[in-house]
């Protein structure tokens, strides 16, 4: 048996294919563009030539992602507060505080033991603490997201930031530089300072041990070392943060499948409902 | 010899330095504008002379000159620094006597007050944690769109279906742009949309003053046309806003620099 869980991001899209037996078999992971079913269905071919799978073999696909959009893909969907929940539950079985940090939004989440969800609370409101926050000041010390996690790191005499819109910010940085500050130092400014919203939005939730951190700036090794020194703990993360809610949507779509009858598995018709080809009563089974 | 008493009023914005010299606190004399760029104390001292260029004055001409704005503690050989609240409700009131609320719309930071007749502010509300319902916000929106910020105005006046952004936050609004011109959504639409966002976040905070007649629009953006056809319709009245509009932060600081000389002359 082999489902799919596919997690369309507010900038990335994530996608995983998973054996009966729980074991990553395929993943991809691309930019979501303005269509979010085409980036959707290219991830998840992607993932299905990395398993060198077809679709017709896949048994049951969940979507999820896009906060309050959802993301009409697959079988179903789930929040992607579960789908987090889930996969950090499958990753690190003890994880009790969750801290999401994606392109568009921050989440605080307390997971309970089965990976369920107690309290949750987000900032989906404005950029400041999320990935967007950091593509800005990388753009305005003209440097690529993957690069200012890794120059923070050299920082020996941190600055602090003092404005959180990330508008805001990019002026201070900019003055900053006029200044002569560091280019390490201001980053490690920016990446503390997102550290400090991070936790305060974890403290709403309350935050237990062990903590783990998803989402695409979960890549970032300076957000990491911010986010540890901030909490005076050890936080988990994987090579695989970033594809937890995807990963959630795939265990979820096991559990699914297992349930289902084995004539209703039918995938084709939903990806070409997906496609916008076909009417949405298509789907296979009676 | 000059028997008036000449002030300058000072206004270092965030975006524009605006200079002002009057006379007797009642008649303009020069006005000059420039941008405020990194150098805060830079921007007044090249205001100031902009304006005695213009007035075909000197710095010993004038009996006062007083600051305002986020850099008026940059201003040097000023007399006195004064809030930008208390200016603005001063400045509206100089340009519109019949002035009871000010909404001060600034490159980065927003105002709602209400003045007394004296134009003395009783309450204010204001948001310069961040940049939505600022300029600055426009500034993105011209980006996302590739337009000019002076022309956003004017465009928006064309639209005849506004889009509704949905995201307060400049930054995540751009992203939102994006999407509206993608899905194919008319520019102006999407500019007059921009403007009634900010028109809708600065109203919020002029009813937490308290709406009263006149209202009287100042700072950067009343320069804007669009603007004004936001908050006027978001308002459902008409408000006030002219060409000096912009100035009325620096007309305020030299009007309230004529009003502490004639307090030193009596108490002395």
């Amino acid at each position: 048996m082999h489902v799919a869980g596919v997690d369309v991001g507010s900038t990335a899209t994530k996608a995983i294919v998973m054996d009966g037996n729980r074991r990553v078999v395929g993943k991809a992971c691309g930019s979501t563009g303005a269509s979010v079913v085409g980036a959707a269905n290219r991830m998840f071919q992607e993932a299905l030539k990395e398993a060198g799978l077809e679709e017709w073999e896949i048994e049951f696909v969940v979507g999820t992602g896009y906060g309050r959009y959802k993301v009409p893909f697959g079988h179903a969907q789930v929040t992607e507060i579960s789908c987090h929940a889930r996969g950090a539950n499958f990753l690190f079985p003890h994880t009790r505080t969750l801290v999401d940090i994606g392109g568009q939004d921050t989440k605080a989440i307390a997971v309970g033991e089965r990976g369920d969800i107690r309290d949750f609370c987000m900032n989906d409101k404005c950029a400041a603490g999320t990935g967007r926050f950091l593509e800005a000041c990388a753009t305005v010390l003209g440097l690529t997201l993957d690069e200012i996690g890794d120059v923070s790191m050299r920082s020996s005499k941190p600055l602090r930031i003092t404005n959180v819109c990330t508008v805001f910010v990019e002026s201070e940085i900019v003055s900053h530089l006029a200044k002569g500050e560091k280019i390490e130092d201001i980053l490690r400014g920016v990446h503390n300072a997102i550290a400090g919203r991070s936790v305060a939005l974890l403290r709403r939730v309350g935050i237990e041990p062990e903590v783990t951190f998803t989402g695409g700036v979960s890549r970032n090794l300076g957000m990491v070392a911010s986010l540890k020194e901030r909490l005076q703990c050890e936080i988990n993360v994987s090579p695989m943060s970033q594809y937890m809610g995807a990963l959630g949507a795939a265990l979820f779509a096991i559990e699914r499948a297992e349930n289902i009858p084995p004539g209703e598995r039918k995938i084709e018709a939903a990806v070409a409902e997906a496609r916008g080809g076909e009417e949405p009563g298509a789907h296979g089974g009676h | 010899m000059r028997s008036l008493a000449l002030t300058a009023g000072i206004d270092i914005g965030a975006g524009t330095t605006k200079s002002v010299v009057m006379e007797d606190g009642t008649r303009v004399v020069a006005k000059a504008s420039l941008r405020t760029g990194p150098n805060p104390e830079k921007a007044g001292a090249e205001a100031l002379a902009e304006v005695l260029r213009v007035a075909g004055l000197t710095r010993a001409d004038l009996a006062y000159v007083a600051s305002t704005g986020y850099g008026r503690y940059q201003m040097v050989g000023r007399d006195m620094q004064i809030t930008e609240i208390t200016c603005h409700g001063r400045g509206a009131r100089f340009l519109f006597p019949a002035t009871h609320c000010v909404l001060d719309i600034g490159a980065q930071s927003s105002r709602a007050m209400r003045i007394d007749g004296n134009g003395r502010v009783v309450k204010f509300k204001m948001n310069d944690r961040c940049a939505a319902g600022a300029g600055r916000f426009l500034e993105r929106v011209s980006k996302a769109l590739e337009v000019q910020v002076a022309d956003l105005g004017e465009i928006s006046l064309r639209s005849t279906d506004p889009t509704t952004i949905s995201s307060i936050c400049a930054v995540l609004a751009e992203s939102e742009i994006i999407n509206h011109v993608t899905e194919g959504r008319k520019v102006e639409d999407i500019v007059m949309g921009a403007h009634l966002s900010i028109a809708d976040r600065i109203i919020a905070l002029l009813r937490q003053v308290g709406v009263e007649d006149e209202v009287t629009l100042t700072g950067g953006l009343a320069g804007n046309v669009g603007m004004v056809k936001a908050l006027e319709s978001r308002l459902g009245r008409r408000i006030n806003v002219a060409l000096e509009s912009t100035f009325a932060g620096a007309y305020g600081a030299a009007v309230l620099g004529r009003v502490r000389l004639q307090k030193r002359s009596a108490g002395a």
